[in-house]
């Protein structure tokens, strides 16, 4: 299969982007290609028909890794692979090091960026259910200007979020568990191949304290539902237990009513839920033994 | 349609070529340039016979616009062999081997392998299956393309330990 006819543009910068942007709004169907390893294949299938392609990815203010006060920052159009092996990733977000290895495929993560797996909003997409968990910040940049926001609301359906077709991501900001103790990570995927879209993703980042009680908690599935999913209730229930099994069965009990996995040819509604418990399960006692080691 | 020029670097030769932004790097590989050794699956990035390096990294060239492709340095599977044909050491151990049937996915598997091997010396069976993780073959069921990478990794690099 083959993508449509567009026309191409090569940005330089930030600035020149949101230019093109604003002037093709409402004359053509823009779209901002990155890595281009969700949009070319929907290109192709013909899910997507832009007519015009804006292409940022000599954008170099668009690609970098850095700190800034207690915030991981993340430029929109880095590499996937290069945030998977860069050490202030691991050091800062680990639980974002230990999803990358389970987007797509090695040679898809040389393209594919980490700002364009969370504005594309695929329900099971690893980036962008860790950058809920989170609480990650989204740098955009548009006709308000220079804006901050936080991800809470962001993902609104499949393949839907409240980017408007005219803002650009900057950068996503991860916040750092600085001074609410011992951080530990869990991540576990169920998929038809290593690399394909997850069946059930679930991930789990905690906090202990010096006593081994959990301080902090934060849980999500990704799937099971049109967008990936925070575990709310469930993290509330494992916050001040020391993370014992009866802890983490009742945590786990909880998530049931706040997934809504569909029956595809992939696998049935009930599978996902059986699945997403289990996994939540699993990726909590991880991150309670790496909290605690 | 309307075309644009663009010049990128193949297996160490430039190319000025004309393309229309809808065109595949894959396409222009093959349709253009005649490097027919890459070979075209399933077009949406999930085969992996596409596979080439991209300024060194394994990409899929169907998964790219040949006119992203301006300005960088392209590896097909016909850049692995020596110019007067001689094989590189993992497509002759992949002949060695009999790690191809059909022959279909060897390309993007050479390139997958190709890959592995430029940055781990002693690469582990899991190391290797997860580099070709997204590469399918329908034929050997993987087990000959793991040893052909795992005797590459050993007569490029030597035995473990030596």
């Amino acid at each position: 299969m083959k993508a449509a006819a567009f026309e191409y543009v090569r940005v330089a910068s930030v600035e020149e982007t949101c230019r093109v942007l604003a002037a093709a709004d409402g004359v053509a169907e823009h779209k901002i290609i990155a890595g281009g390893q969700t949009l070319v294949p929907l290109m192709a299938m013909r899910l997507a028909r832009p007519t015009l392609l804006i292409d940022i990815n000599d954008v170099a203010e668009l690609t970098g890794i850095s700190r800034d006060g207690s915030h991981l920052v993340i430029r929109a159009c880095t590499r996937q692979r290069e945030a998977e092996t860069d050490p202030l990733v691991a050091e800062s977000a680990p639980l974002l090091a230990k999803a990358l290895p389970f987007v797509g495929h090695r040679q898809t993560r040389n393209r594919g960026t980490v700002g364009g797996s969370i504005v594309h909003g695929d329900p099971s997409a690893e980036i962008a259910l860790v950058a809920l968990m989170l609480d990650a910040i989204l740098r955009i940049q548009g006709p308000a200007g220079d804006t901050h926001r936080a991800i809470d609301g962001f993902f609104e359906a499949p393949m839907m979020t409240a980017l408007a077709p005219d803002e650009c991501l900057v950068d996503v900001r991860f916040p750092e568990w600085g001074g609410t103790g011992s951080v530990g990570t869990g991540f576990h995927e169920v998929a038809s191949r290593a690399g394909d879209f997850a069946i059930v993703a679930a991930a789990a980042q905690v906090a202990l304290d010096g006593d081994g009680v959990c301080r902090r908690a934060a849980l999500g599935v990704g799937g099971v539902g049109p967008t990936p999913i925070r575990l709310a209730a469930a993290e509330e229930a494992l916050v001040g237990t020391r993370l014992d099994d009866a802890a983490i069965d009742a945590a786990a009990a909880l998530i049931d009513d706040a997934i809504e996995p569909d029956s595809d040819l992939h696998a049935t509604e009930g599978y996902r839920r059986r699945v997403s418990g289990t996994l939540i399960q699993r990726a909590v006692r991880d991150a309670a033994a790496e909290a605690s080691a | 349609m309307k075309r644009t020029n663009i010049e990128l670097t193949v297996n160490g030769r430039s190319h000025d070529v004309s393309v229309p932004p809808r065109m595949t790097l894959v396409d222009c590989l093959r349709d253009e340039l005649r490097l027919t050794g890459t070979h075209v699956g399933c077009e949406h990035g999930v085969c992996g016979a596409c596979s080439v390096l991209m300024d060194g990294a394994p990409i899929r060239s169907c998964l790219m616009f040949a006119v992203q492709a301006e300005g960088h340095e392209v590896t097909t599977v016909e850049g692995l062999a020596d110019e007067d044909g001689t094989l590189s050491t993992i497509q002759d151990s992949f002949w060695e081997n009999h790690a191809m049937q059909c022959g279909y996915c060897t390309p993007g598997m050479l390139i997958a392998g190709q890959a592995l091997l430029a940055e781990n010396s002693d690469p582990s069976e899991a190391d290797i299956r997860e580099a070709i993780s997204g590469n399918l073959c329908r034929c050997t069921g993987y087990q000959q393309i793991v040893e052909a990478i795992a005797e590459a990794a050993r007569r490029r690099f030597g035995e473990p330990g030596e």
